[in-house]
């Protein structure tokens, strides 16, 4: 894991994200400048439409800003072609959505297997890595489950092990207790401390309030811009 | 993973994907069959030329067709077993040589019967050459038979049980012309679709010495030779004619003062019209093919459709073009080979229960179907370009969705 360095990880200067469909134009982010250092636990909320997506997408290098620079471990994101930014998807990022989005017809084996498929990792090694990191999730056990035949927090886990498989600088986590009792939820909070614990950067967006309450560093946003 | 995934879009699109697969096995039937039947008659027609004789050419004389050195137009040209001997002689390329007298005169009587059946005077070499190969118990005529005028007659199978029923003839005697015979061999039962005089197995045939003593003709009939293997027969025609021009004294350029018939060069034509109609039959089956690729386009446009939000989080684990467009270029395929080899195997079931019938009823006529690896490889190739192209467009679609939206996609 590369969370261990004391170096600047992410830097956002003047970040402008404009959509535009037909005649009209919404401002979706407005001169956003953010600096996450490595090991950092980072908490943003916001309402409904306040842009936190937006820079969720542009943090993860599925969206490209309309102005502004984006730095990602020392790397200018807004040069890079499709192929480059789905390698920094791929090496850089772990995603861990809402809804889970599981590959519904894959065991949690398989679903672990994806991304280290993309990135051209050995069978042999793939098959380490997945049973390492489901371990450590604590599915050991349910490795060759189909996400129908596992619950709300064990498919997050698995997702979780997903996206730690490549060995990120960051996961990013789009409200990952959204849909989980809070039982399950409080978990998946306490799985993410831990492994923050252990040096991984982790950027999650959250509307549960308790769990903001507690968080280390806290981004508000409304209306595109970071408030707080 | 690939067939729970081919399985799901099963379980996803049943109807649409049963309809679809259901096209591509009528299709791959289609044209397996048709090919399959096509072989089939091909091998019995083949097989039919042969009954008449393997790559032989048959030859005898004709008229001249145009005058020389003072001789009209018009003139008989007619061969004899000396003309033989002298082709044999001087044609090294010749693999082997016989003539055939033929009469309608001379009917075969046993007990109380008459049979006026074609009579033939061969020599030996005639019973490989024309397919005359003797039944278990019998021989064909030899070269004693000749070189003696033994009174000895082999009889087609046909003629053979019109006279003697269910008994064995071998060893019987019969009379050919009032005179007395013996019965040495029937020949084997044969398909033959070529033929001249009628069909082989209703004629009698004996030593050309005994015929030639028996009915004094001068003439042969025709005179057969089979090249040596490799040796191209349409070019040893012409020097055959030419070759005969000094003796007979005919232009040696005449065509018409020897005619030839080449069956090999039959069976050459055969092999190009069966093949013309073969190909014929493989593009209709192939369209029939082609139709149920629309069907995999559409099934496959549905799923990109329906698995956007599955696009967009491969494409956030880092996916790229290339994995997109492979997954379902891979499924597309896995649907046309399921429908393919389902198919092939309803084929060779098909087959499998004509074979059940009797041969009168099917094969005697139309040959056995064969399926060939040839046309197989064929329609594979057919169905992994159907695969692939209605695979291709709607993965193309699929790479190219914003992951963004993708992944808001409900």
């Amino acid at each position: 894991m590369n969370g261990n360095g004391n170096g600047r990880l992410i830097d956002l200067k003047n970040i402008n994200k404009v959509y535009e469909s037909g005649h009209v134009r919404v401002h979706a982010l407005r001169d956003i400048n953010l600096q996450i250092s490595r090991g950092e636990f980072l908490t943003l909320v916001g309402p409904s439409g306040s842009g936190k997506s937006t820079l969720m997408n542009i943090l993860g290098c599925l969206d490209t800003p309309s102005e502004g620079e984006y730095h990602l471990s020392g790397e200018e994101v807004g040069k890079l072609t499709i192929h480059q930014l789905a390698s920094i998807r791929n090496r850089k990022i772990g995603f861990v959505f809402q809804n889970f989005n599981l590959l519904s017809y894959a065991t949690a084996f398989e679903n672990c297997e994806v991304p280290l498929i993309f990135g051209g990792v050995r069978k042999e090694e793939r098959r380490l890595r997945i049973t390492k990191y489901l371990s450590q999730v604590g599915l050991a056990e349910r490795m060759d489950h189909l996400p129908t035949e596992l619950s709300g927090g064990e498919m997050q886990r698995v997702a979780i092990a997903r996206a730690l498989v490549n060995h990120p600088d960051l996961i990013l986590a789009d409200e990952p207790t959204g849909n989980l009792d809070s039982n399950s939820g409080r978990g998946i909070i306490e799985l993410f401390e831990q492994l923050n614990a252990e040096g991984v950067t982790v950027i999650m967006i959250t509307h549960d309030s308790n769990v903001a309450a507690n968080a280390r560093r806290l981004i508000h946003i409304a209306d595109g811009r970071i408030t707080a | 993973m690939f067939f729970r995934l081919i399985l799901r879009e099963f379980k996803a699109q049943k109807m649409r994907m049963a309809l679809t697969i259901g096209a591509v096995v009528w299709g791959t039937v289609s044209i397996t069959l048709l090919l399959a039947f096509g072989e089939g008659l091909q091998r019995q027609m083949i097989k039919g030329t042969r009954g008449l004789g393997d790559h032989i050419v048959i030859m005898g004389g004709g008229q001249t067709g145009k005058p020389f050195a003072g001789l009209p137009q018009g003139r008989r040209i007619r061969l004899s077993m000396d003309d033989m001997q002298l082709l044999r002689d001087a044609f090294p390329e010749l693999a082997s040589v016989t003539a055939e007298y033929n009469t309608w005169a001379a009917a075969l009587g046993y007990k109380k019967n008459a049979y006026s059946k074609l009579l033939s005077g061969v020599t030996p070499a005639f019973g490989d050459m024309r397919s005359h190969f003797p039944q278990a118990g019998g021989r064909f005529l030899n070269e004693l038979d000749e070189r003696y005028k033994r009174r000895v007659v082999f009889l087609g199978d046909k003629l053979a049980l019109s006279v003697f029923g269910s008994s064995n003839p071998v060893g019987e005697v019969v009379t050919i012309d009032g005179k007395p015979f013996t019965v040495i061999g029937v020949m084997q039962k044969k398909q033959q679709n070529s033929m001249y005089s009628g069909p082989d197995n209703d004629k009698m045939t004996i030593p050309a010495s005994t015929f030639q003593a028996m009915f004094g003709y001068r003439y042969v009939n025709r005179i057969i030779y089979k090249a040596q293997p490799g040796i191209e027969t349409e070019k040893l025609e012409p020097r055959v004619t030419a070759f005969f021009a000094g003796k007979f004294r005919y232009d040696p350029q005449d065509e018409r003062a020897i005619w030839f018939w080449d069956v090999g060069e039959n069976e050459r034509v055969m092999r190009m019209v069966f093949l013309g109609v073969n190909g014929f039959m493989f593009f209709i089956g192939a369209m029939t093919l082609l139709i149920s690729g629309v069907g995999i386009a559409n099934i496959m446009y549905v799923a990109v459709r329906e698995r956007t939000r599955e696009i967009g989080t491969k494409m956030a684990l880092g996916g790229e073009r290339k994995h997109i467009i492979i997954q379902f270029l891979v499924e597309a395929l896995g649907i046309a080979f399921c429908g393919g080899a389902l198919g092939i195997l309803a084929c060779f079931g098909i087959i499998k229960l004509l074979a059940l019938l009797p041969p009168e009823a099917f094969s005697d006529m139309f040959g056995v179907p064969e399926i060939t690896w040839l046309w197989t490889l064929l329609t594979v190739i057919i169905l992994t370009l159907i695969g692939f192209f209605s695979g291709y467009f709607p993965a193309r679609r699929a790479a190219s969705v914003n992951p963004v939206e993708a992944l808001r996609y409900e």
